[in-house]
């Protein structure tokens, strides 16, 4: 393994590329200045084969995005293993049906690989939509149809003029790429099911969510603060989701795109054939929220929105202003590293640690796109470490090199961190707790506090060994 | 309300619903962890390896690591020996593994990629150097389940490195724990060999990997696994014990069949009949003797099952997982005095059929269900109710819905911390689900009570 002086870790040869250090004013090494153009970190290329990667696949990328869609029927072509894995791959609540909670697959066996899947799938789809009733259906295709050649379109055709419902594949074959194409695959996905909807009047005032997922209720909040401005929400995409109102979508008068990687290409698409504009939001961190809050209260030049939103932010903020001193006075000075899936959502988690009083050294995204890099670039404090596609190693390298006291990742990345005595919080799939919005912001800093906080660490072999010398 | 579920069970024949079996490779990528210095490979597309890591880590909480061929268009039309190779010469130059146990995914088997003839290519040009084994399991999972991917990852040790030995002269035994041996058991199989003064290989010794102590460092293998030498030397031992048949029977026929190792294939050691009949086993093969501090063991254990035997007695209950874990709770259940209603096996197995046909004798009644789904059981328990649920967590929804105690057993479970390092199997394991099952029965009576109904004394 070579050793990577800039940064101090051990890295395999041929990633170098994707570490970088921002500007800290002095090595020949270091990265652009934001707004120079030209690419200063690889990202968005395929993993190594044989490196250990914490990335995972198109299928999971669409999957995360429509599952949240809760009176439609998922359905997964393919062997067992692709759905049992992401059977409820992350707890996105329902106000109502719970349909998207069950895991369905055709489970396709050896004869089916050799004489083809669609028979399986023709029945299976008939069958569960004859009996769970659902008001559309998604078809997702795995690796293995891709290679055997069913034809889902044609399948899903034909269920659909039999059924009366919309049925609609998911071109989500695992191999076409990262997750990024499986946000696309989605998109498409929606935008056929939006496409096929007779479209209606615009919706004065009025916008859609998009790339909120409502984990832990948050989309329910951010909803909440939507209706307090005075706007009305035409359709969650896709959290809380429900087909009839996504069918609506092309009414509303605004796209807000949260999860920028995941759902602006639906959002372009839209724009591109209904002239729909979109505003891009983040909904994490205090800053960033309420920024995303009068940005949108902007775009409808309303004076009442713009009245209500400002009383809006003001009075939230006033309201959790004493518990985030609190944790603040506890937590300044302290250091995170920060590795996600996209790196859109680092911008704002880069935000909120310095709202926090802390810094972070590290950021890094599993499938982060230049210009997203860019952004973190140009907000992250010199000195930052900027990692594309990092392995557990890399991470665990970091983590010690920069003296870390808090690692915020998904489910791969926690036991790395504990094994090192480095406290950690989720900001993925598994949370439980809303992050986002205005109260997310305290219930972050309590989550972010209460593991640092934590008797266990003074337990840790190095800890121990750091404090005696 | 989270239920979907409708009373009424029909035919289904094309699909499956809410899943208690997962594919081939995570029980290969899992049997691999258990060896020294081993990574994983996982020749297919990248989700595949993810998701497995992810699975396994959701479960043990541990780090997990595993590579993968990273498959991408061209591989589906070219084939993926390119990927192969570029993988297996980058694991070899990064990660500098002694072992590379290689499975193959869905898509990889479609296309037909040679596995095994690409290595040994390898092996020969010299682009696996020789310190390097690389073995390989065929694991496409639209035949078996990850219970057949464990079973075949250790056939391929077996047939890999074990040698034959002439030296009858020896006492030792091999021991294959298999998928449903959490490091609790492991360790706890140890200890009563050790307490039977009985030399043992363990293969693959999963309980380092993920129950590992938190040491302040982060390797990239974990500490502890079996050597390739103690892999070695399985072929000169008395006999090979499997703890859990489905996953250990083809490793141990072909220990037989390669060293002429005889395997002696018994219940998995769950409640108190089982283990009795694997301590008796394993003192009848090695000409041990029974130590005392078992013997004490054990009795306590029956004075645990004499005073909480009211709270069993005809509870009904239903279990739900892998065979051989769903065989050993139905044993344990039915020793309790407890009457199984439904028990059901996410992969279908020749064993399971057998050992429910014993265990159910007396409960005619009762339902098996060989290779079934949790939307079936889930409808089984509608229309015959029980009292218990034993299952993995996906089972939390029926017990919501039907509002019954779970008693979380076998994999995943995702929603609970810690279980997997305490046994569920030998005396000590008995003694503890006699303690979980028995108190919940209770907690739930509490739960239950009218206020005038409420009391001290249970
Ligand atoms: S393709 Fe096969 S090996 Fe991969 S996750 Fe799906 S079932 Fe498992
Ligand atoms: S087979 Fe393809 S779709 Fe299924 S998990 Fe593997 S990479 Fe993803």
């Amino acid at each position: 393994m070579k050793s990577d002086k800039r940064i101090g870790i051990e890295v395999i040869p041929g990633r170098e590329g994707h570490i970088c250090r921002k500007d800290a004013g002095a090595s020949a090494e270091t990265v652009k200045p934001a707004g120079q153009s030209g690419p200063d970190i690889a990202c968005n290329r395929e993993s190594m084969a044989g490196a250990v990667s914490q990335r995972a696949c198109v299928f999971c990328g669409a999957r995360v995005v429509l599952n949240p869609i809760a009176d439609a029927l998922h359905l997964i072509h393919g062997p067992i293993g692709c759905s049992t894995y992401t059977w409820d791959i992350r707890g996105s609540l329902s106000s109502g049906p719970e349909l998207h909670r069950l895991s369905f697959s055709t489970d396709l066996r050896e004869k089916d690989v050799i004489f083809g899947g669609e028979p399986k799938l023709y029945h299976a789809l008939s069958e569960l939509i004859e009996k769970h009733e659902p008001r559309a259906a998604f078809v997702y295709s795995t690796c293995i149809v891709g290679v055997i050649g069913d034809d889902l379109k044609a399948v899903c055709a034909r269920v659909e003029k039999e059924r009366g419902i919309p049925v609609i594949p998911v071109r989500s074959e695992g191999f076409k790429g990262n997750k990024n194409e499986g946000y696309k695959a989605a998109c498409q996905a929606l935008f056929s099911l939006i496409d096929r909807a007779p479209r209606g009047e615009t919706v004065p005032l009025s916008v859609n969510i998009l790339g909120d997922f409502n984990l832990a209720g948050e989309l329910w909040m951010i909803r909440g603060y939507f209706e307090k401005m005075g706007l009305r929400v035409v359709a969650n995409i896709s959290g809380d989701g429900r087909v009839a109102d996504i069918e609506k979508a092309a009414s509303a008068a605004l796209n807000v795109v949260q999860c920028a990687g995941s759902m602006t290409h639906l959002a372009r698409m839209m724009e591109q054939h209904y002239g729909m504009p979109f505003l891009r939001v983040s909904y994490v961190g205090t800053d960033d929220m309420a920024d995303s809050l009068l940005d949108i209260a902007g775009f409808f030049k309303d004076k009442t929105v713009q009245t209500r939103t400002e009383e809006l932010i003001a009075s939230e903020i006033a309201a959790l202003a004493p518990e985030l001193e609190y944790y603040r006075e506890r937590l300044k000075g302290r250091k995170a590293a920060v590795y996600v899936g996209g790196a859109f959502k680092a911008v704002s988690l880069i935000k909120a640690f310095r709202a926090l009083g802390m810094q972070v050294a590290m950021v890094g995204s599993q499938t982060g796109k230049a210009d997203d890099y860019a952004q973190v670039r140009a907000v992250a404090d010199p000195g930052t470490v900027i990692i594309d596609d990092a392995n557990p190693l890399e991470l665990a390298q970091l983590m010690n090199r920069l003296g870390v006291d808090i690692f915020v990742g998904g489910v791969k990345e926690r036991p790395v961190a504990y094994k090192l005595g480095v406290a950690f919080c989720d900001h993925n799939h598994e949370r439980k707790r809303p992050l986002e919005g205005f109260a997310g912001m305290v219930n972050f800093a309590r989550e972010v506090y209460s593991s640092i906080a934590s008797p266990v660490w003074q337990w840790v072999p190095r800890a121990a060994a750091a404090e005696g010398s | 309300m989270l239920d979907h579920t409708p009373q009424e069970i029909r035919e289904r024949s094309a699909v499956k619903i809410n899943p208690v079996n997962i594919c081939q490779p995570i029980g290969a990528a899992f049997a691999a962890a258990g060896l020294r210095n081993c990574m994983p490979h996982s020749h297919g597309s990248q989700g595949c390896s993810s998701y497995l890591r992810t699975q396994l880590t959701r479960h043990y909480r541990e780090p997990v690591m595993g590579t993968s061929s990273s498959f991408s268009e061209d591989t589906a039309v070219f084939g993926g020996g390119g990927n192969l190779k570029q993988a297996i010469r980058n694991i070899i130059a990064i990660y500098k593994p002694e072992v590379i146990a290689v499975h193959t995914t869905c898509v990889a088997e479609t296309i037909g990629d040679d596995v095994r003839s690409i290595i040994d290519a390898m092996e020969k040009s010299g682009d696996i150097p020789e310190e390097v084994a690389v073995i390989a399991a065929s694991t496409p999972s639209y035949v078996g389940t990850h219970i057949l991917g464990y079973a075949r990852m250790v056939e391929s040790m077996v047939n890999a490195f074990a040698t034959a030995d002439e030296d009858t002269k020896k006492q030792r035994i091999n021991v294959i724990p298999g998928f449903n041996a959490e490091p609790g058991d492991i360790r706890e199989i140890k200890r009563i060999l050790a307490l039977m003064q009985i030399d043992f290989i363990l293969f693959p010794d999963t309980s380092d990997a993920f129950g590992a102590p938190l040491t302040g460092t982060a390797g990239l293998y974990p500490e502890g696994g079996t050597t390739i030498d103690e892999l070695r030397q399985t072929g000169g031992s008395r006999a090979t014990f499997v703890i859990c048949r489905d996953s250990g029977e083809l490793a141990a026929a072909a220990l037989e069949r390669k060293c002429g190792v005889p395997a002696v294939l018994l219940p998995t050691p769950v409640g108190i009949a089982d283990t009795d009949t694997f301590i008796m086993k394993l003192a009848e093969i090695t000409g041990s003797t029974v130590p005392v501090e078992l013997e004490t063991e054990r009795g306590r254990l029956v004075d645990m099952m004499h005073d909480a035997h009211p709270h069993f007695h005809g509870k009904r209950v239903a279990i739900a997982g892998d065979p051989d874990i769903v065989s050993g709770m139905t044993s344990l259940a039915v020793g309790l005095g407890m009457e199984p209603v439904h028990i059901l096996s996410g992969t279908r197995s020749a064993a399971f059929e057998r050992e429910s046909a014993r265990l159910l004798q007396d409960f005619p009644r009762a339902n098996a269900v060989n290779g079934g789904d949790l939307f079936t059981l889930h409808q089984l328990i509608k229309n015959e109710p029980v009292d218990l649920l034993l299952g993995n967590s996906h089972c939390k929804y029926i017990a919501r819905a039907e509002d019954l105690p779970l008693i979380r057993i076998g994999f995943p479970i995702s929603d609970r911390a810690n279980l997997h390092q305490f046994p569920v199997m030998g005396y000590a394991g008995a003694a503890r689900m006699v303690e979980r099952i028995g108190n919940t029965l209770l907690d739930r009576l509490d739960r239950d009570a009218p206020e005038e109904r409420y009391e001290l004394l249970l």
